[in-house]
């Protein structure tokens, strides 16, 4: 099936199987390997992409449900040589480890900070719960979520 | 440079390339020509294989090639097992890649299927028909020793895969004369380590050189190359083992497993690159799981509380087949540990290794010594309510007193230096023990039950001297190297064979060197992973990577600077003696303004423009470090819990750790290193477990049915340290990777069974969900 897909600014046309998994057309056919597959059961949130605004678990999304769709992964998070201000939380937070989960997470934060821009640790735990990670415990992810909720604010 | 990096909470080096999706993991990697293998994986815990077809699978569109157990016998040697622990009748059975003739676990790998896409190798696999004939199978390691119960091995009746005893001192005396006995059978379950990246392999063979590129997300490629060029045939030097960006570990990726050897093995028939990257549900299954102990524990001490005896008998599940590490684990790792922090006179650990039919056993986080800390702090624990003793006075009554230098315990290893009751009192002093025990007496009058655990570890880490690696038959040494080489522009390489892979030590090792040779830490890289440009080193486990790696690097970068200070000498036409170093500096004694940087020296080095008689060009050193000892952090753990007696609900209030890892070199990171264990162990003692049903079926294969700790299970952790550094290397560093897994999941445990004391319950198996906890609750109310 031929899909129309923006990826990241830039516009795409490709034929894809109907049955290709969206992170795999993005991982595989567009090669922007920063969003990981961690679990293939929508349980952990590594893959979480932005499609038109709103937040998607793209191991259980097809890419022709993607079709004429806006979508942002963590390369395209910020522009080339500067960081999002969820990206430096992260860094400046300590709310990575291995890096696995980071790009879902920070995608997910991205969401969460829009709908709210003030949450309590509460709301941002409870905000994350669709995202695992093995690393951190979390501590430091919600420090970094909060850190970066305070930086948009200003 | 007069302000010292080590010992700041800079900002990781690695994040950059981590927040931005720039990082490499094995399965980002993608070559020219490249196919893709799948595996086949038995659906049967124990079974015979009477045929394999693959006949459908081989014409299906884009396979390459389908390869079973009888293409890959003759042409992989089998797995192997590297660590026999001596004197314990280790049978050491084969494990060849590709099961055969039997299947001995649900996941155990028949075939592998090599396509021109992931897709078509995945959808190949179901067209193979394997025409199994099911075996009884048995997952209860203790089950698994009585007679009658279905035999894994020819080799090893009794499914008994090794016999381990260690005693120390006279345990039989300790408990005949004992006032009081505390006993207690523990389920250590067997745990699933999901790191958050799946296992992955890219193999790329070069027929015409002979060589193989392996990237693989290993703790240690060394060992990988190793085990490799023993299974493979092919030559160490002719083997590359690439460790790119690993996604976590924890354990799970020490092992070097069938799939790689068979990734290779596909790579090497077709003269092509071939990638194999696990599903989660393999990763379940095939991967590594942890503990599967079921213990049974006991306590000897006086009437006064003084602990003069503990002791244990235990069922270790092995898995099917002993993986890599797996032996040492319930053995060296956990029966020496008995003591923890305590002067305890007499320990026994008499330890069975089992064959079961389940995914084997490998060291996960803490790998031995949680389950010792556990056993030892619940019999503690026991032994308070039976004395009637505060469990911290009574913990105070043992602490071992401050030492320095070394201190013998019961066991016959020798703890580095520890001061055990400053971290205790600060933890304590932190929650206001006493004001929780009185909040606590005032809840149970209100039927509310809070509980509160306060534990004490020390653990042994920062493995090994390699002479008691070989003394406990652990196949390699334990040493760590590291090259430490100027360039021309006066900028910094490392290079170290230990492979971190989440834990920060891009940025460490830099702050190290940074102070060391006086150089801006951004002037300082760190290069790891990569056998062909690193050397040899053991890898990243058992918090041994600073302890000894960083050691070796410091010990390398003493000797470039020395060479500097003899070249700094010959440009500045002084005397050896008079030139003095401070700050990235040499100097003339006493003219202070006659000076060199330590990077100018490293351009004229690099140049060699002038050198003094018989000095070689260049501005570099390797050095190798064998640690004399372990080390021995330790520390003190608090938790505060409510238990929900209408619905057995947990709720973490409060979790406090304290630990002694010597001297922080980043206590941001450290911090980090604590907040992933605690919560790593808060996972065993409250959520997480495998399940197998009595055929061998997993039943917790997905991280749907395995509950993982998730962001809103677990408060903020409050941490807390002291710091004793080790007398045994050049930093006086500890390991702080593991103590977090060490010391929470007792913590918690002891803290629930604290909460329900009064209800009458006294022990509840792990993991402690809410339906065990309620049902334990109204099995004492009904009584």
């Amino acid at each position: 099936m031929n899909i129309q897909v923006t990826v990241n600014g830039k516009a795409h046309e490709k034929d894809v199987e109907p049955r290709q998994l969206l992170v795999h057309f993005l991982r595989d056919d567009l090669g922007l390997t920063g969003t990981k597959i961690g679990c293939d059961t929508s349980q952990c949130g590594a893959c979480v992409v932005s499609m038109d605004g709103a937040t998607v678990k793209s191991c259980t999304c097809l890419a022709v449900q993607a079709d004429g769709s806006q979508i942002t992964t963590i390369e395209g998070l910020a522009p080339k040589g500067e960081l999002d201000p969820v990206q430096e939380a992260f860094w400046n937070k300590h709310g990575l480890q291995c890096g696995y989960c980071t790009a879902g997470m920070i995608m997910t934060t991205v969401e969460l900070l829009e709908k709210n821009h003030s949450p309590t640790a509460e709301e941002v735990r409870d905000g994350l719960k669709g995202n695992i990670c093995r690393c951190t415990g979390y501590h430091n992810i919600v420090q970094a979520v909060l850190a970066a909720a305070e930086a948009k604010r200003s | 440079m007069t302000t010292r990096i080590f010992g700041s909470g800079i900002r990781r080096r690695e994040d950059p390339r981590l927040i931005t999706g720039g990082a490499t993991y094995t399965d980002d990697v993608k070559l020219p020509g490249m196919a893709y293998a799948a595996m086949l994986r038995s659906p049967h815990a124990h079974a015979k294989i009477n045929s394999i077809d693959i006949n459908a699978a081989a014409a299906a569109p884009g396979v390459v090639a389908v390869y079973t157990g009888a293409d890959t016998e003759g042409a992989l040697n089998p797995i192997p097992c590297a660590w026999i622990p001596p004197d314990s009748d280790v049978k050491a059975v084969a494990h060849p890649a590709l099961a055969k003739d039997v299947v001995r676990y649900q996941g155990d790998a028949v075939a592998v299927v090599v396509a021109e896409s992931r897709y078509q190798a995945e959808d190949a696999l179901e067209l193979i028909n394997v025409d199994y004939e099911v075996l009884p199978a048995v997952i209860n390691p203790e089950a698994a020793m009585q007679p009658g119960a279905p035999q894994l091995h020819e080799d090893a009746p009794n499914n008994q895969a090794f016999h381990w005893v260690a005693v120390g001192g006279d345990p039989d005396a300790a408990f005949a004369s004992a006032d009081v006995i505390v006993k207690d059978t523990i389920l250590q379950q067997r745990m699933i380590p999901n790191a958050m990246e799946p296992r992955s392999a890219v193999a790329n063979w070069t027929a015409s050189m002979g060589e193989l590129t392996l990237w693989s997300t290993s703790q240690n490629p060394h060992i990988c190359r190793f085990l490799a060029s023993l299974v493979t045939g092919i030559a160490e030097h002719k083997i590359r083992v690439i460790a790119t960006e690993v996604g976590g570990g924890f354990g799970s990726k020490i092992p070097v497993y069938a799939d790689e050897m068979i990734t290779s093995f596909c790579s090497m028939q077709l003269g092509r690159p071939v990638k194999w990257t696990a599903t989660r549900s393999e990763g379940f299954q095939a991967t590594i799981h942890g503990r599967d102990h079921i213990e049974y524990v006991e306590l000897a001490a006086t009437r006064e509380g003084k602990i003069t005896g503990i002791r244990s008998v235990i069922y270790a599940g092995m898995g099917a087949y002993l993986s890599t590490a797996g032996p040492g684990v319930p053995t060296i790792l956990h029966g020496l540990m008995y003591s923890g922090p305590y002067d305890v006179g007499a320990t026994k650990a008499d330890i069975y290794g089992v064959f079961n039919n389940a995914t084997p056993v490998d060291a996960y986080r803490g790998a031995g010594r949680p389950e010792a800390t556990f056993l030892v702090e619940r019999l503690v624990d026991l032994l308070a309510v039976e004395l009637g003793i505060d469990p911290v006075e009574l913990r105070r009554k043992n602490l071992i007193p401050k030492f320095e230098d070394g201190h013998d315990v019961a066991s016959g290893i020798t703890y580095d230096s520890g001061d055990y009751e400053p971290i205790l009192d600060m933890v304590l002093n932190h929650v206001n023990y006493p004001a929780l025990r009185e909040e606590q007496a005032h809840g149970r009058e209100h039927g509310h039950y809070m509980g509160i655990g306060v534990t004490c570890y020390a653990e042994i880490c920062g493995l090994g001297p390699s002479q008691v690696a070989g003394a406990v038959g652990f196949g390699g040494g334990l040493w760590e190297s590291a090259i430490v080489r100027f360039h021309p522009t006066g900028k910094v390489n490392v290079y170290s064979g230990t492979s971190p892979h989440g834990q920060g030590e891009e940025t460490t090792f830099a702050q190290i060197i940074s102070d060391e040779l006086g150089v801006d830490v951004d002037d300082v890289g760190i290069i790891h992973g990569d056998t062909s440009n690193t050397p040899m080193g053991w890898g990243t486990y058992g918090s041994r990577t600073t302890a000894v790696g960083a050691a070796a690097m410091v010990l390398a970068a003493r000797k470039v600077k020395e060479k500097a200070r003899l070249l700094a000498a010959h440009l500045l036409e002084a005397a050896e003696a008079d030139v003095e170093y401070e700050d990235g500096k040499f100097f003339v004694k006493g003219s202070p303004d006659q000076s060199k940087s330590i990077q100018e020296i490293a351009t004229m080095a690099n140049v060699a423009w002038n050198m003094p008689e018989g000095m070689e060009p260049g501005l570099e050193a390797s050095a190798f470090y064998d640690p004399p000892n372990f080390v021995y952090p330790f520390g003190a753990h608090v938790a505060v819990v409510d238990v929900d007696v209408d619905n057995g609900h947990i709720e973490v209030k409060r979790y406090v750790a304290g630990d002694d890892c010597g001297p922080q070199i980043n206590p941001m990171i450290v911090d980090g290193q604590v907040h992933g264990g605690v919560v790593q162990g808060a996972g065993q003692a409250l959520w997480e477990g495998a399940v197998y049903d009595d055929n061998g079926q997993l039943l917790t294969g997905s991280m749907t049915d395995y509950a993982l700790p998730r962001a809103h299970m677990f408060p903020d952790i409050e941490t807390l340290s002291t710091v004793t550094p080790s007398p045994h290397n050049p930093l006086g560093v500890k390991g702080i990777g593991e103590t977090g897994a060490i010391a929470s999941t007792i913590t918690i445990y002891n803290a629930v069974m604290d909460a329900l004391r009064p209800l009458g319950v006294t022990g509840i198996d792990m993991p402690l969900t809410p339906e065990k906890v309620w049902q334990a609750i109204r099995q004492q109310q009904g009584s």
